[in-house]
């Protein structure tokens, strides 16, 4: 009556979904998850004569309401490659940051200019192996030896090449205009004016984008990364009179004054080096 | 031999082991609700009101459209606005004017506010067990003339007070509210007036102002704002742009 044993073998590799199992199990007994900051996000890019443009809005939320009215999704992986980012804010920091300085060490190593296509394989990897999990919905443009390039990167890791590409909840509205107006060999102003139209499209027609255009123009050349391109959402309304806090406007309980000078020391000391 | 014995009667006599927690509720496959958004805002003033909602209705991360009223005129003196699902708002307006030709062919005068106020929460506890999914605020003049602001849940609890907001971006004016018109509670003893003290086109700026900083931040409020104002001469509306992202 030998009890047939199992004999714990911890994983090896992979991920482990411990703690996925434990969250749901809590969610279930009613604790609520903190919400993710996500980037609602209109995100586009297209390739047109002489490289790649990149478009992106600028509105961070959480659930309903805007945490960011003017943030950054237009990343830079390389001097030549750069790459826009929509759903979880941390996640497509994170996993830019990460294939960025993955990508200057392999430029160290190989003594040459970064591929896109390096780029898009370390990051669709790295998005395999976490199961979707990382929801980091990716537009990935740049320019190497090999020519222009640009690749839409879906959550669970897989890809598509294509001349123009959109990704976000505002992706309809956009590839809305780019699929009405985009051509081959657009001219830059061409190919800055679809891509802003497009963008635009998405600030003013889905809830989870909005306030300006950031735009990033890649040739062999080099960058241009246009920040805040387009501003086409000021604000609306300001009250005349201001406001106008007078001191005593808050009750003032208690008040306790401290002399820091007795507590704190000054040391002299030698320049740092600058380098 | 024994063990084995043992092992089986356990088997017997041991309570089975509880099922794991009863499976969660299956959810509903159709929801009838849904919410279209938007911000309702009152301030009650001495001798008059002041009643303002933002003219988006969206559905999900899409616009329906961009000027959509909210605010409707039940009686000369009395004014409701009315943001969450706007299928159920229409009914309940529809619902409150039937109720106010009524009274008017059987008491041959309009309703007063005070009086449109209990009818409404009476009409939404109606429906206590399949409300009605809108978030009112209803604004006028009392019978003496001064600024009332009703202030309203989905099931009917109601409150008259100097100011009020209701809808998706509640949260984000309401403090504002407080701070500039700091209204006494109705618990303070003795009784305190609950109109506050500034003038008509104060109120107006205070409000144009709040709007604009709710459709910074509430992707549910902005495209424009539709102001009425109550007073002894009449109603007057105002409208302003607000952002449209």
């Amino acid at each position: 009556m030998t009890k047939s044993s199992v004999i714990q073998v911890p994983p090896k590799g992979g991920f482990s979904f411990d703690l996925s199992r434990r969250n749901a199990m809590l969610q279930q007994q009613g604790a609520k998850l903190p919400k993710y900051r996500k980037t609602g996000t209109t995100i586009v890019g297209l390739v047109y004569k002489d490289g790649v443009i990149l478009g992106a809005d600028t509105r961070a939320t959480e659930g309903e309401i805007v945490c960011d009215k003017n943030c950054e999704k237009i990343h830079y992986l390389a001097p030549n490659i750069y790459c826009c980012g929509a759903g979880t804010a941390a996640d497509t920091e994170n996993v830019t940051d990460m294939v960025s300085s993955q990508l200057a060490l392999h430029r160290y190593a190989t003594g040459r200019d970064s591929r896109v296509v390096t780029a898009l394989t370390m990051i669709k990897t790295h998005l395999f192996r976490y199961q979707g999990h990382v929801s980091a919905a990716l537009v990935l443009g740049g320019v190497d030896v090999t020519g222009p390039h640009l690749h839409a990167i879906y959550p669970h890791g897989s890809t598509d090449t294509l001349p123009f590409a959109t990704m976000g909840s505002g992706s309809l509205a956009a590839m809305s205009v780019f699929e009405s107006r985009y051509k081959e060999n657009l001219t830059r102003e061409e190919g800055m004016e679809i891509v802003s139209a497009a963008i635009c499209a998405g600030i003013f027609n889905d809830l989870g984008s909005g306030s300006n255009v950031d735009l990033c123009i890649i040739t062999k050349e080099g960058k241009e990364y246009l920040r805040n391109y387009q501003q086409p959402n000021p604000r609306s309304y300001t009250r005349s009179k201001g406001y106008d806090f007078m001191n005593g406007y808050t009750a003032v309980l208690s008040t306790q004054i401290r002399q820091l000078r007795q507590h704190v020391q000054v040391l002299e000391g030698d320049r740092m080096d600058e380098e | 031999m024994r063990s084995w014995k043992l092992a089986k009667m356990s088997m017997v006599f041991a309570p089975r082991l509880a099922e794991s927690a009863p499976t969660s509720h299956v959810g509903a496959s159709w929801s009838p609700y849904d919410n279209n958004g938007g911000t309702c805002v009152a301030i009650a003033g001495a001798d008059y009101c002041v009643i303002a909602a933002d003219t988006r209705m969206s559905t999900g991360f899409s616009i329906l459209t961009r000027d959509y009223s909210k605010i409707h005129h039940i009686t000369e003196k009395c004014v409701l606005a009315s943001s969450g699902f706007q299928a159920d708002v229409r009914s309940l307006q529809k619902n409150l004017d039937a109720r106010h030709q009524i009274y008017q062919h059987q008491h041959s005068k309009q309703m007063s506010c005070p009086a449109m106020a209990q009818l409404l929460s009476n009409t939404l506890y109606y429906k206590r067990f399949f409300p009605y999914y809108s978030f009112n605020v209803l604004g006028g003049l009392d019978n003496e003339g001064k600024g009332c602001v009703y202030t309203y849940d989905a099931v009917g609890s109601y409150e008259r007070s100097g100011y009020s907001s209701q809808g998706s971006g509640q949260t984000l004016i309401m403090p504002v509210l407080d701070n500039q018109l700091k209204s006494a509670s109705p618990l303070v003893l003795p009784p305190r007036e609950s109109s506050t003290p500034l003038t008509e086109s104060e109120a107006v700026d205070l409000i144009k102002d709040t709007f604009a900083s709710a459709a910074e931040r509430d992707i549910y409020t902005g495209d424009g704002v539709e102001i009425v104002i109550i007073n002894k001469e009449g109603i007057r509306r105002e409208t302003m742009a607000l952002k449209r992202d």
